[in-house]
């Protein structure tokens, strides 16, 4: 068994130890990368060499404790000071911050040694990371098929055991889809639960940071480390963060579940149905208490989340103007033009897509029809959740209607790909924290179940989750990649 | 033809003088070499996010509390959004419908006339943008650069009701608007240096007519005399284009102060859609009622309190105490000069007639100006004395205005000393009637005129140091013996 092939408290425990080196792990690491990357694309940016030098760091240090000398990767829309940060967009492609993200400032705190920048849709706009301006990236279970996205670069490197762990973004669902689509767990916390400073914005009052990993106590364990009040971000919640590990109990008798029937249905392939419909037989197996329940506003979370997310973005995304950094055209001869022709270059389609729409929402005579009447949706989806969870602990759903499609397949249509965030996006709506955690496998791919918590109770999803993880196996499943 | 009334409402927009801007800890200083007070989240880098500064809500809520606003219990903050270079993240962060002030008012008199209380609709705060450098002028520099020391100062809006009817009253208000700024002291209100500015709604309509007219918005007033030109002209401007049949249209007008002239800008249909909607990134500002009051009982003495003091306890006419109260330094030198001068009305007169024809004249400050209040104490007293005649005093009081030394050190320097000696001009006096023994029975014959001849010979002797009254005195008893 190789050391790459190792959960983050697998690693933990070695380095503990002293079985293995800081040193030893990176090396390994960087030897798959090397190794599957050609066929996973999963990064924009590899960083190696950091990674061992931040090793040979921690081994000199000999700290042996929390994620000291683990490597991780992180999502390309995290500023790295001194690293290419990207968003997966041409308009930063040689866009080097001074400043580290909070979140990502916390790892390199913590002893974490940084792989490199993983690839992305451009600027977190995108359901299969085919809207990278560089290139797809593939999902490890099938080339031939997307990992997922936005944060899809993410969850294949760590799919494909190139990183133990990642950090993404969830503003609709980029981080538990790719999770889904790539069978391993996903967390998008609370919203306010992780710091956003630094990290580049596409709507601001939906975007989480979250973690990928391979099993529910990875997960905690970054938690333990991002989590928490950044003064720097003032929507980040001054409350006591929980020793995350704390919940990963096995019992859980008496906790109560509840299955909206609205995330059941016709849309969603039944694969995936009864994979979830199984799961919930076993919680109940576990002593769970499972209902159905509805949540009958659901069904207007997605044109909503494509008004308020669109508008946040256009006013975001208007800072690109080639002013200060980024691309900028130099063939304008005014600054009208300048900025026009900077962004028209810059920006990919969907992107622009994305932008014309949240700025038609907002537009004179056009608000309280869309942008307004989109925050009422908002009002009345966050009230279904909060009713449902007087009465439960845990929601538990799909986390996306079909299984990983292949590359090309949607991406000219627009309208599809955006239903593949359908079950995701009105937990993002309502501010809450989502995981998707493996749960199957349809014809050979992975399916993802989706775990509901009320805000600020990632604790129940812990509990939940790794109950379920320690009665299955399917969080041990590893696609099969070809090693040079 | 009717005649036509002109309405005004004023928006102002002031930089409140905290350390830090008011979404980052970058220092809040005017003048520094550019681009040296900037950092990721003032220079809209990606991944930055805006942390509100206290103390500008706090000098919003003192200035809202000293304009008689109610101060909002639940305020939020808004994305007003248009490319511009100086703007780094292409929308300002601003606060659209629940501003933090709420319809207060101020009091403004002119000369004459009773106070008037002109309404104020709102104000609110909003992040100032950066400048551009040009190469001469904007519409053929071949680059321009940009300085974002400005961009993230802390600026309060404050929007007038359109109460002012005459440039005077606008002037008035804006004067009454910075004093209490002033006393409040959340400004330094320069605007020379743009931290106070002000924009000007103007419309005309015939008198008697209840709906206003079309406004124009006029834009690049400096000065408070270009305030009060630019309304003047934009006035007549718009009467003469209804007497000659056309229609006023909505639009943004400058104010051209070389050519004294408004031009137009950009009309209504060019006007931006700032596509406003609630800022993300910050919470609503919740303002506790407790915070409040505590404002509130720290607040200073305003301009209406000391101007009254000013007329209960020193008996000022209403008009010359509000002068006296138009800036806390002009209000600290009075209390100053009365604390060593118990006579209220001369000091006032001397403030209200050298001391503001010379800072008029020369475009300054009292600040600017470097005599101090206990120098013009005793200079007066001087003056009580007979050491210097009224006359010098305008001189001596010039002198020092300019270069801050003491009366009694000007004097000496001078010879300016007022010749009270009655030992040095009998003699001198005696001297002269006796050359003019003509003259002498002139005045016997009951010429007047020898009078005066022998004055004028005594103060050309004495280059007009000698005090007139003994001169007179001594004169007509010598006259009288001969």
């Amino acid at each position: 068994m190789q050391l790459c092939q190792l959960t983050v408290h697998q690693l933990m425990d070695l380095l503990k130890s002293r079985d293995t080196s800081a040193f030893e792990v990176a090396q390994s690491y960087a030897r798959r990368i090397g190794e599957v990357e050609d066929q996973v694309k999963a990064f924009i940016t590899r960083t190696e060499d950091l990674a061992l030098e931040q090793a040979r760091f921690c081994d000199e240090k000999g700290v042996f404790s929390g994620l000291f000398g683990v490597p991780y990767g992180l999502k390309d829309i995290f500023c790295t000071r001194g690293v290419r940060t990207t968003a997966g967009s041409r308009i930063l492609e040689n866009f080097v911050p001074a400043y580290d993200a909070t979140a990502a400032q916390a790892l390199k705190d913590a002893g974490g040694c940084l792989l490199g920048k993983l690839n992305m849709d451009e600027f977190a706009m995108g359901s299969s990371t085919e809207s990278s301006a560089f290139f797809p990236t593939r999902n490890p279970w099938d080339l031939e098929r997307v990992p997922g996205g936005s944060s899809g670069g993410s969850a294949a490197a760590v799919a494909a055991l190139e990183v133990p762990y990642a950090l993404g973004t969830d503003t609709g669902g980029s981080i538990r889809q790719p999770a889904s689509f790539c069978g391993i767990v996903g967390l998008k916390p609370t919203y306010g639960r992780v710091s956003r400073w630094g990290v580049i914005a596409y709507a601001s009052s939906l975007d989480q940071v979250g973690v990928f990993s391979r099993d529910v106590r990875d997960c905690a364990l970054v938690m333990n480390v991002i989590a928490g009040h950044d003064p720097l971000d003032s929507t980040s919640v001054d409350m006591e963060r929980p020793d995350y590990t704390e919940f990963l109990q096995t019992d859980i008798k008496g906790i109560k579940i509840a299955f909206p029937r609205e995330y059941f249905q016709e849309g969603v392939e039944a694969g995936i149905r009864s994979a979830v419909k199984a799961a919930l037989k076993q919680y109940e197996e576990l002593g769970a208490i499972v209902e159905e329940v509805s949540l009958p506003y659901s069904e207007y979370a997605l044109p909503a989340y494509y008004l308020v997310a669109t508008a946040e973005a256009s006013a975001n995304l208007a800072r690109y103007d080639g002013v200060r950094y980024g691309l900028r055209d130099f063939s304008a001869d005014n600054v009208v033009d300048m900025f026009s022709l900077s962004r028209a270059r810059g920006f990919g389609d969907e992107v622009k897509r994305r932008i014309m729409l949240g700025t038609y929402a907002l537009s004179s005579g056009y608000y309280d029809a869309y942008y307004l009447k989109a925050l009422k949706v908002r009002r009345l989806i966050n009230e279904d959740f909060t009713r449902v969870f007087e009465d439960y602990d845990v929601i538990v759903a799909p986390t996306t209607p079909t299984t990983a499609f292949k590359i090309g397949e949607q991406i000219g249509d627009p309208l599809t790909l955006y239903m593949n965030d359908i079950l995701t996006v009105p937990v993002n709506m309502a501010g809450l924290p989502g995981m998707s955690i493996p749960c199957g496998m349809v014809g050979g791919l992975p399916v993802g179940m989706q775990l509901i918590a009320k805000p600020f109770d990632e604790g129940s999803i812990f509990r939940a989750a790794y109950a379920f993880e320690q009665h299955t196996e399917f969080h041990k499943m590893q696609p099969q990649l070809g090693v040079k | 033809m009717p005649d036509f009334e002109t309405v005004i409402g004023l928006e102002v927009h002031v930089e409140l003088k905290t350390r830090s801007k008011i979404f980052c800890s970058c220092a809040n200083s005017f003048g520094g070499e550019p681009n040296t007070n900037v950092c990721p989240v003032c220079s809209g880098f990606p991944g930055m996010l805006p942390v509100l500064n206290q103390q500008a809500v706090e000098y919003a809520i003192m200035t809202g509390l000293a304009l008689n606003c109610e101060i909002a219990e639940f305020s939020k903050f808004d994305r007003k959004n248009y490319f511009y270079p100086d703007l780094p993240k292409a929308y300002q962060i601003s606060q659209y419908d629940l501003p933090i002030c709420l319809s207060g008012y101020l009091d403004i008199e002119l000369p004459g006339q009773a106070r008037k209380r002109i309404g104020i609709t709102r104000a609110h705060m909003e992040e100032d943008a950066g400048k551009l450098v040009h190469q001469g002028d904007i519409t053929s520099t071949p680059f321009s650069l940009v300085d974002l020391n400005r961009s993230g100062v802390p600026l309060l809006e404050i929007v007038s009701e359109p109460d002012m009817r005459s440039a005077q009253e606008a002037r008035a208000y804006l004067e009454k608007l910075r004093s209490i700024l002033l006393f409040v002291g959340v400004s330094d209100c320069k605007m020379q240096e743009g931290s106070l500015r002000c924009d000007a709604n103007v419309s005309v309509r015939p008198l008697g007519q209840a709906e206003f007219g079309t406004r124009a918005e006029i834009k690049n007033l400096n000065s408070f005399r270009a305030l009060e030109k630019a309304i003047e002209y934009e006035a007549r401007r718009q009467v003469e284009a209804i007497e000659d049949g056309e229609t006023i249209i909505q639009e943004t007008r400058t104010w051209d102060d070389d050519k004294q002239v408004t031009r137009s800008m950009r009309s209504k249909e060019d006007a931006h859609d700032y596509r406003y909607f609630p800022e993300p990134d910050l919470p609503p500002l919740r303002i506790a009622r407790e915070w409040v009051a505590r404002v509130k009982e720290s607040l200073p003495e305003l301009p209406d309190q000391a101007q009254q003091r000013l007329v209960e306890e020193y008996g000022l006419p209403s008009y010359d105490a509000g002068l006296i109260t138009l800036s806390p330094e002009y209000l600290a030198f009075f209390d100053q000069c009365l604390a060593g001068y118990n006579q209220p009305k001369v000091i006032a007169n001397w403030m209200m007639g050298e001391l503001n024809r010379l800072l008029n004249q020369n475009n300054m400050e009292i600040t600017q100006s470097r005599i101090k209040a206990h120098q013009l104490v005793q200079m007066l007293q001087l003056l009580d004395e007979g050491a210097i005649s009224g006359k010098m005093a305008k001189s001596i009081f010039e002198e020092m205005f300019f270069t801050g030394k003491d009366a009694a050190e000007i004097v000496k320097e001078k010879g300016l000393a007022q010749i009270s000696d009655q030992d040095a001009l009998k003699p001198m006096i005696e001297q002269i009637v006796k050359e003019n023994p003509k003259v002498v029975q002139d005045y016997k014959n009951g010429k007047e005129k020898a009078f005066g001849f022998f004055i004028g010979q005594i103060m050309r002797i004495t280059k007009g140091q000698a005090n007139p009254a003994l001169v007179n005195q001594l004169l007509k008893e010598i006259l009288n013996q001969q």
